[in-house]
């Protein structure tokens, strides 16, 4: 445990060691605003909520954790700070552990930043902050699971491009996977478990159903499974291409 | 300190590193060489549990770099081949990394910090970014970094490799002035080198231990170069 936060706490100074940090939070905050008072009409609809700004969330992450989780090891290889890394004593789990940490600490740090928006709809109107909290949680945890699974495909390549590309198509397959535009085919084709399979892996689900200000179960079962699964899947294949 | 037992690694069909065994006992340093690719860096990789053998062990102090990593690493210093560091970092947070990740704290932190800033020579970069340093730096932080911790065994992939003569000269002394209570194993493909810091040379070519001996022994067969492409490129010598 020492260890894995030794390790977040280093990986996290290095991103506010270079322009990284800033340009990422900069970048972050200017498309969520923008694209809540443009593009979801958040003025328009005169309903004093955060809705608008919280369903573009699984969308901007397409964009910006397959940015934050790139570099986690494809860099780490690259440069050769993993055979460092690896001979320190330190164990792989602790290592994959403290990186994705820091990672997932500085998607909260750049969430939390969007406190202005809170402000703003508590000036505007009497919001259910109940389910603006649970929407924040929800967020994060969306953030959590899909950075651990970059930090997987980070993993499986040197070059920070092609881990970008994978993340991102890995993360649209699943957000994807709960809009029409998959399970209408699906239900036309298949029996109905695998249309509601294919609905509970998919992020917009649980958004949605974490936006109606319940967090369920299954909802944490999934983003705590998705993180797991994902993390362990990235020990195993650091394992096994460390070296090459 | 340091007991290697039939290492072998094989990349696919190809046999990198064949059967080799040594020991290194406290007190010696042993100078590894031989022309690139003959497998030292893959050796040293599987000394330091980096690269998992495909045959035989490795020993750090007693344990089994593969069956005991944790005991086995915290006994050890390593600087990989091209001193690897976190280049947004300064040397001083870097090594203050290292320090903690070594479980070093308070003053005996701070003491082994201020003690292997001054023996390298770091403290006029302390504060600049590793990646704005020059190659002979970078190397001295990756060799700061590697006796941090006083190790009882120090594994160093080419120490000197990119630097000048004044601090090619330094660094050896460096390492001299530590040999006395470590084991210390360097590679080099510096002939000279083992001359001035080895008390042990071997000579590893297509990944099979071609000599094992003093580096006087070496030098008694005639000149150095020609010894080492004779060795290198003919028949296996009986070592001594």
């Amino acid at each position: 445990m020492r260890n894995t936060w030794i390790l977040a706490k280093r990986e996290l100074s290095g991103y506010f060691a270079t322009p990284v940090a800033y340009v990422f939070l900069v970048f972050y905050l200017l498309l969520m605003g923008l694209l809540t008072f443009y593009l979801a009409g958040y003025y328009e609809r005169g309903v004093a909520d955060l809705q608008p700004f919280f369903a573009l969330h699984p969308w901007l992450y397409l964009f910006l954790i397959p940015a934050l989780s790139m570099r986690l090891w494809a860099e780490e290889r690259k440069s050769g700070t993993i055979e460092l890394l690896m001979t320190l004593p330190v164990s792989l789990t602790e290592a994959v552990g403290g990186k994705f940490l820091a990672a997932w600490l500085f998607s909260g740090i750049a969430l939390a930043l969007t406190f202005p928006m809170w402000l703003t709809v508590n000036f505007l109107g009497q919001p259910d902050n109940g389910v603006i909290l649970a929407s924040y949680i929800g967020s994060f945890l969306l953030a959590g699971g899909y950075l651990a699974l970059g930090s997987f495909l980070s993993a499986v390549t040197k070059n920070q491009v092609i881990a970008f590309v994978l993340t991102f198509v890995a993360g649209l397959l699943l957000v994807l996977a709960g809009t029409p535009l998959v399970l209408e085919p699906a239900r036309a084709f298949t029996s109905d478990f695998i249309v509601d399979s294919l609905r509970s892996f998919s992020f917009l689900t649980h958004m949605n159903s974490i936006g109606s200000g319940v967090i369920q179960v299954t909802s944490l079962a999934f983003f705590a499974s998705l993180i797991i699964a994902s993390l362990a899947a990235c020990v195993v294949t650091l394992d096994l291409k460390k070296a090459s | 300190m340091i007991e290697i037992q039939n290492l072998t690694k094989e990349f696919g069909p190809l046999r990198v590193v064949d059967s080799i065994t040594f020991t290194v006992k406290k007190g010696e340093v042993l100078g590894f060489l031989g022309p690139n690719g003959a497998g030292k860096s893959t050796t040293m990789k599987m000394i330091t549990g980096f690269l998992a053998p495909t045959e035989g062990t490795a020993r750090i102090c007693g344990h089994d770099v593969e069956q005991e990593p944790m005991a086995a690493k915290k006994k050890l210093g390593y600087l990989p081949e091209g001193a690897p560091a976190y280049t947004d970092m300064t040397p001083a947070a870097f090594l203050d990394f290292i320090a903690d990740i070594r479980g070093l704290t308070g003053a005996t932190k701070a003491a082994r910090l201020a003690a292997v800033v001054k023996q390298v020579h770091l403290d006029q970069v302390l504060h600049q970014p590793i990646e704005t340093l020059s190659k002979g730096f970078k190397r001295r932080v990756g060799l700061a970094q590697a006796i941090l911790h006083d190790p009882l065994v120090l594994v160093l992939d080419e120490p000197t490799d990119g630097l000048d003569p004044n601090q090619k000269f330094e660094v050896r002394q460096l390492i001299r002035s530590m040999a006395q209570n470590k084991a210390i194993v360097l590679s080099t493909h510096i002939l000279e080198e083992v001359e001035a810091v080895c008390t042990r040379a071997i000579i590893i070519a297509k990944g099979k231990v071609l000599f094992d001996g003093t580096p006087e022994s070496l030098a008694a067969r005639g000149p150095l170069d020609e010894v080492f492409r004779k060795i290198t490129t003919g028949d296996r010598v009986a070592a001594n």
